[in-house]
């Protein structure tokens, strides 16, 4: 296949579908960074036009990564849906933007084509999809998991509770999860990212959400974000454990970088799922979702794990496209792209993070997941609370299962900036968004009131309460 | 991924009442506040947070961009150095400074790149320093990394716990000259150590600044693999191997609120001692679990 077009009297060629799908990608300092974007605003254009008119077939025939050095490439093409793929399977790139925002393309019909849609074909259409239409083509979609709460549901928007602390005290962990709950935050999960990473510490930590949510009988799960070597020992000493988490990236080398293959995330699931500790939902299943991923752009480039099948770098947003394989093959509960932590040499500022953020929400749904985004920044970025605000709403209308709630919006430990527990209430206000319904109905029984009790302690016994909640 | 049929809008949940109580709830008693630094507990209007909140915050945000940008006080900091070396015994010269190739802050944002290279300068002066036939069984490297505050705040006064620790536990290691590099990020600890011939390397790092701390240090651990260089493909011969982050082991967060420094050499000497057993760091090598009676602390000696 030719790839090239002439624009305004000038002939743009490009080398292969990378390079295209490279050079169509709105501007991000990591692709400069990587020296693949575009050399001009009229060559991005160009390069779009050429995306425009490739059939979706091609991505099918053409891989990016190498299918014989990378397992995510066989991944992705070994489990391709031909049958779920036949409704779109003779449009082009461009063809299937105006087919995903038409009103033919259902929600129903959109979770049906779903197993037939690759990452690189999610990629490029959302290379050519502006902001409205990521929302408005995520927005059909609804992914539900389940585990002791339902999350996705639609008119829900549900939260992480992030009670992190510098050094993984309990009580100070504790007395985070009581602001959390008390604010209604908390039903996607409880999930601490801790500072050690040793079996016997994660134990703990899960002993102690565990203590926390029997005594106020909050239904919700725990995960404590440690590697996934040391959750699988924790299991291994008793650890009562909810949520398997681990950071998946795009390509095998990047998440070897992590310490990760899919046979120890294979491992891993399985392991989760032996503890059989999902529970009874609102609709009366059990939950069986036990895996949580994290995700990024920049993070294969960042480990120098970003290559394609001609040795040059495959842009960062397909790649991240590439990790939603990986998290998809694990019928996880929870995802989200960790959007802005990774710093402005990937997302420069603000805008560059706004938008990475919705293309990752847009391309997990169309992929089946049940897409969540840590709308975030860190102090090196050109980025404020102002940015995560407008984030924030996008992603609301956008339908996002869940968001982060971190005091504050600080994480005192990870040392960035997310959304507090009063943004995710801002957004279910301004939207008429509802948490969890196992978790909405906690919010009006007497369990809350008894946690509400309690959090208003005088000053003298909080000490005490906190201990109470501490398993011995 | 479980799919149905989304008919909850029709069941008993439909309330925004009960959503309120959330929202209504009383705020949490102030005292909890004392458990930890995290924000909780603030002072709400509506849903929303209260404008004393609010400005806090943004004066928080406003000291951490100023620490990112903020450059390295040389003077003061080989000042402090030196005071320690003077107590201490390293081979001449003790300390070296040392630049990366991006030669300011913003180049520095937005080329990671440049800032794990040093610039040719430098490497010469490694290469002068370095013998072949006395390899170093460590280097330590300073690096200003996202906070030079960290560094000016931490660093001496982690070194001058770590030197005793070293020497009473391992006399026989051989320590590289100190290496403080400006402009520098966490992998360019593996190009000081192979300038050197050092089998492992610790880089101490200001931390990116959070609101509540401008000045944490983090040290990275790394076993350097002696030996795997030949196995590169000649394609890559101006880029050295690079080592991953699951390679290397990181104890983050030291400060004075944080981890204190006592106890971050302790962790320091444990992951030395471990990687110098195994030959190797990262993933392989777990935390110290709680409890653990670190070699060459003062209890078990």
């Amino acid at each position: 296949m030719e790839y090239s077009h002439i624009l305004g009297g000038i002939r743009y060629g490009f080398s292969n579908l990378r390079d295209v799908m490279a050079k169509a990608t709105p501007f991000r300092s990591g692709d400069a960074l990587a020296e693949i974007a575009a050399r001009s605003a009229e060559e991005r254009v160009a390069a779009q036009y050429v995306l425009a008119n490739i059939p979706l077939q091609h991505f099918l025939e053409t891989p990016l990564i190498s299918y014989e050095t990378d397992e995510v490439s066989r991944l992705i093409f070994d489990t391709h849906d031909a049958a779920a793929f036949a409704p779109v399977s003779s449009l082009t790139v461009g063809e299937f933007r105006d087919w995903l925002l038409s009103d033919e393309a259902t929600g129903e019909l959109l979770s049906a084509i779903a197993p037939g849609v690759t990452p690189e074909i999610a990629a490029a259409v959302s290379k050519l999809m502006r902001v409205q239409d990521l929302i408005l083509a995520a927005a059909k979609i609804r992914v539900v998991t389940q585990f002791r709460t339902s999350i996705g549901l639609r008119g829900r928007l549900s939260t992480r509770l992030q009670p992190n602390h510098p050094t993984d005290d309990a009580a100070g962990i504790a007395a985070a999860i009581f602001d959390g709950l008390l604010l209604g935050s908390g039903d996607a999960v409880i999930g601490i990212n801790p500072v050690s990473d040793s079996p016997t510490a994660v134990k703990r930590l899960l002993a102690m959400i565990e203590s926390f949510r029997n005594r106020f009988e909050v239904p919700t799960q725990s995960c404590v974000l440690a590697h996934i070597t040391t959750q699988i020992a924790a299991i291994e000493q008793g650890a009562p454990l909810d949520l398997l988490f681990q950071s998946v990236a795009g390509t095998e080398a990047a998440n070897r970088s992590f310490g990760i293959s899919l046979s120890l995330l294979k491992e891993g699931q399985e392991a989760a799922q032996s503890l059989k500790r999902g529970g009874v939902c609102f609709d009366g299943s059990v939950g069986t979702n036990v895996m949580y991923f994290e995700t990024g752009q920049g993070s294969a480039l960042s480990a120098n794990a970003h290559l394609g099948v001609d040795g040059l770098p495959v842009d960062q947003q397909t790649l991240e496209a590439r990790a939603y394989a990986v998290a998809r093959h694990f019928s996880p509960l929870l995802v989200n792209t960790v959007v802005g932590f990774i710093g402005p040499e990937y997302l420069y500022d603000g805008k560059q993070i706004s938008r990475a953020g919705l293309e990752d929400h847009f391309c997990g749904k169309l992929l089946g997941l049940p897409m969540g985004c840590d709308i975030c920044y860190t102090n090196h970025a050109e980025a404020d609370q102002d940015d995560m605000d407008s984030l924030l709403t996008l992603l609301g209308t956008a339908g996002v299962n869940y968001i982060m709630g971190v005091p504050g919006a600080d994480d005192v430990m990870l040392n960035y900036q997310s959304t507090s527990f009063h943004d995710a209430n801002y957004l279910r206000r301004i939207l008429g968004l509802r948490p969890a319904p196992e978790f909405e109905v906690w919010l009006a029984s007497n369990h809350f009131s008894r946690l509400s009790l309690d959090a208003s302690s005088p000053a003298l016994l909080t000490g005490e309460l906190l201990d109470r909640l501490l398993p011995a | 991924m479980t799919k149905f049929v989304d008919n909850s809008s029709k069941t008993e949940f439909a309330s925004l009442e009960k959503q309120k109580a959330a929202e209504d709830a009383p705020a949490l008693s102030s005292a909890f506040r004392s458990f930890t630094p995290a924000r909780i507990g603030l002072h709400k209007t509506g849903v929303s947070i209260a404008t004393q909140e609010c400005l806090a915050f943004q004066f928080a945000h406003a000291r951490a961009r100023d620490a990112v940008h903020a450059e390295l006080q040389v003077p003061g900091l080989m000042q402090a150095l030196q005071s320690i070396l003077t107590v201490q015994s390293l081979p001449e010269p003790a300390i070296l400074l040392l630049h990366s190739t991006a030669p300011d802050r913003q180049t520095y944002l937005q080329r990671p790149d440049m800032g794990r290279k040093l610039d040719i300068s430098s490497l010469q002066r490694l290469v002068e320093i370095h013998r072949a036939d006395k390899p170093f069984g460590l280097s330590i490297v300073i690096a200003d990394g996202l906070s030079a505050l960290a560094v000016e705040r931490n660093s001496a006064a982690l070194l001058t716990e770590l030197f005793p620790l070293l020497y009473r536990t391992l006399p026989s290691l051989r320590v590289a000259p100190l290496c403080v590099v400006q402009q520098g990020r966490v992998a360019i600890g593996d190009e000081v150590a192979r300038a050197l011939s050092a089998e492992l390397v610790i880089v101490l790092i200001g931390e990116r600044p959070g609101l509540s701390s401008p000045d944490s240090l983090g040290v990275y651990i790394t076993w350097l693999h002696p030996g795997k260089e030949e196995e590169i493909p000649a394609s890559s011969e101006h880029t050295p191997a690079q080592i991953a982050d699951a390679d290397r082991n990181c104890i983050s967060n030291i400060r004075s609120e944080g981890l204190c420094h006592a106890e971050a050499a302790s962790r320091i000497l444990y992951y030395i001692q471990e990687a110098r057993l195994r030959k190797q760091t990262g993933t392989a090598l777990k935390d110290p679990e709680p409890g653990h009676r670190y070699l060459g602390t003062a209890e078990s000696t």
